[in-house]
């Protein structure tokens, strides 16, 4: 039986990825109101452009850069040209079927380009032992992440009109906020954290499917946490990383899909509004 | 009418249709600088409409809005806080999810010039900024009696509070113009008593032009009231004069004169 340690370890490096992905889904879900289904997609292709950068320079930090100034663009050209043509439309469903063609194509286009095959990604540090200098990399990046985000949203001033434009968009331009390049900046934030999610989930095989358990476990942890709720995001993502190690140790890797839906199912039925959701309206 | 010179905001014959509906009809009215003025009518009348169209929102058939001598063209929302016009709108629009003072704050981000950039860096100009824009915030709230709920979320706060927070926000940006929609709307005779005072304390900085049902208080806050009727200026002049025309009792009663 492998130890507890090694296997809360293992949970938190996991956990560190559902977290970030996680954190993503809720910048733009609290910002637009959408679920972003194309989220993995898009961290699918900044990866594989880290990929190749790290094969044409032998380096990681180099291709790390470049995924996340191309998540960055692909937030931006994402919100601009496929979710605000919608916005005026006043169908609140239109966007999200829209991420799912995205993550669609995405995944198809990834798939032509770099082949169905995996391709080997490397890891920041070396990876070996349970506290491992990579796991530590992950844990600690998506913490310092995730701090700066909630930081950037609660205490500075484009944080206080990201979420002036989100709750009233129309108040908020009132008031000189100027909404529309507010909802760009949510998806660029939110694209630019995925693509850490992706480099860092990656590892040690990149195939156009990589992400898509990560990304169940990720939308697993964003509603735990309360979809709303970045702390909560963040933490439910921890948890059940932690969580699906254990039941991935003790009773076997088959259960863990299985345990991340029991849990899913518990916490919908016992606290709808997610472990750490208020069940206050937001909207007054 | 008033000398010219001192106008600060001009609605010269304007025209609105939507559809086959001429919602305003040639309407012209002039907003002296430093004056309460009011505008009244009927439900219908053309009231929020004339809003609408000063703020840009809504374009004119005919005519035109003149700030300072200057013609306004179709403003986006986030135009008006520049150009030095704030505006509350019917039920509030407070932002539920921030506190009384973040509130307030956002409507004070109309006037800062550094740019997000500037301030995602926290760099020393746009902190110097920050601070200032905070202390003009907790002045706005002292003033208008409201700082004790400043880390209050709306939601829980007495209607006649909100009412005061919407106002600090539009306040806080130092507008030239402050256009209040149904200000007195569910407030008690003493807030009104007290609403009153208030924006007859604040003609030595902003101008206000203010929509609202409440006769009593127009009557008693207004230098000058437009009276407006199916889309056409009824009567206009100050408040003593308006309360002894027989269009606006016309108007009001539906018995002639």
């Amino acid at each position: 039986m492998p130890d507890l340690l090694t296997l809360a370890m293992g949970g938190l490096t996991n956990g560190a990825v559902y977290a970030a992905l996680g954190l993503a889904l809720v910048i733009i879900f609290r910002a637009t109101r959408v679920v972003n289904f194309a989220q993995p997609a898009l961290a699918l292709v900044c990866a594989y452009l880290a990929f190749t950068v790290n094969r044409a320079t032998g380096g990681y930090w180099l291709g790390l850069l470049v995924a996340l100034v191309a998540g960055a663009v692909l937030g931006a050209l994402t919100e601009r040209l496929l979710i605000r043509p919608l916005r005026s439309r006043g169908n609140e469903l239109a966007p999200v079927i829209v991420t799912l063609g995205l993550l669609l194509v995405l995944q198809a286009v990834c798939g032509m380009i770099w082949s169905a095959e995996p391709r080997s990604f490397p890891y920041a540090f070396d990876f070996r032992g349970a506290f491992s200098p990579a796991s530590v990399f992950v844990v600690v990046t998506v913490v310092v992440v995730a701090g700066a985000v909630l930081l950037l949203f609660g205490a500075t001033p484009l944080g206080l009109r990201l979420r002036a434009a989100a709750l009233r968009p129309d108040v908020a331009g009132l008031l000189g906020v100027r909404v529309g390049l507010m909802l760009t900046i949510g998806w660029v934030l939110a694209a630019v954290v995925g693509a850490l999610a992706g480099v860092l989930a990656a590892p040690p095989f990149l195939s156009p499917t990589v992400l898509d358990t990560v990304f169940v476990y990720a939308l697993t942890a964003a509603v735990i946490g309360g979809l709303d709720n970045p702390v909560g995001t963040i933490l439910g993502g921890f948890v059940l990383g932690v969580a699906l190690s254990f039941v991935s140790g003790l009773l076997g890797p088959e259960l863990v899909t299985l345990a991340a839906l029991a849990v899913l199912v518990l916490v919908l039925s016992l606290r709808p509004h997610g472990l750490f959701g208020s069940s206050v309206a937001r909207r007054v | 009418m008033r000398a010219s010179s001192a106008r600060l905001l001009g609605v010269e014959g304007v025209t609105v249709r939507f559809g086959g509906v001429t919602a305003l009809d040639g309407v012209s009215l002039d907003v002296a600088a430093g004056t309460v003025h009011g505008v009244i009518g009927p439900n219908g009348a053309g009231k929020t409409t004339l809003f609408n169209v000063v703020c840009g929102f809504v374009p004119a058939a005919e005519g035109a809005v003149m700030l300072r001598d200057k013609r306004l063209r179709r403003t986006r929302p986030h135009d008006l806080a520049g150009l030095g016009i704030a505006r509350t709108v019917q039920g509030l629009g407070l932002f539920g999810g921030l506190t009384v003072l973040e509130n307030v704050l956002v409507g004070a981000r109309g006037h800062q010039r550094s740019s997000a950039l500037g301030a995602l860096l926290g760099l020393p100009g746009s902190a110097r900024d920050e601070r200032r824009l905070a202390e003009r915030a907790e002045a706005v709230l002292a003033e208008l009696d409201i700082a004790r709920w400043r880390g209050a979320l709306p939601g829980v706060l007495p209607h006649g509070v909100r009412k005061r927070v919407a106002l600090a926000r539009a306040l806080v940006a130092e507008p030239e113009l402050l256009m209040l929609d149904e200000p007195a709307a569910g407030l008690s005779e003493v807030e009104i008593e007290d609403l009153v005072a208030l924006l007859r304390g604040l003609t030595d900085r902003t101008s206000v032009l203010l929509v609202e049902h409440h006769m009593d208080m127009v009557m008693r806050v207004c230098d000058h009231i437009t009276v407006l009727d199916f889309g056409r200026v009824i009567a206009d002049g100050p408040p003593a004069v308006v309360r002894a025309d027989p269009a606006v009792l016309t108007a009001y009663l539906g018995t002639a004169g």
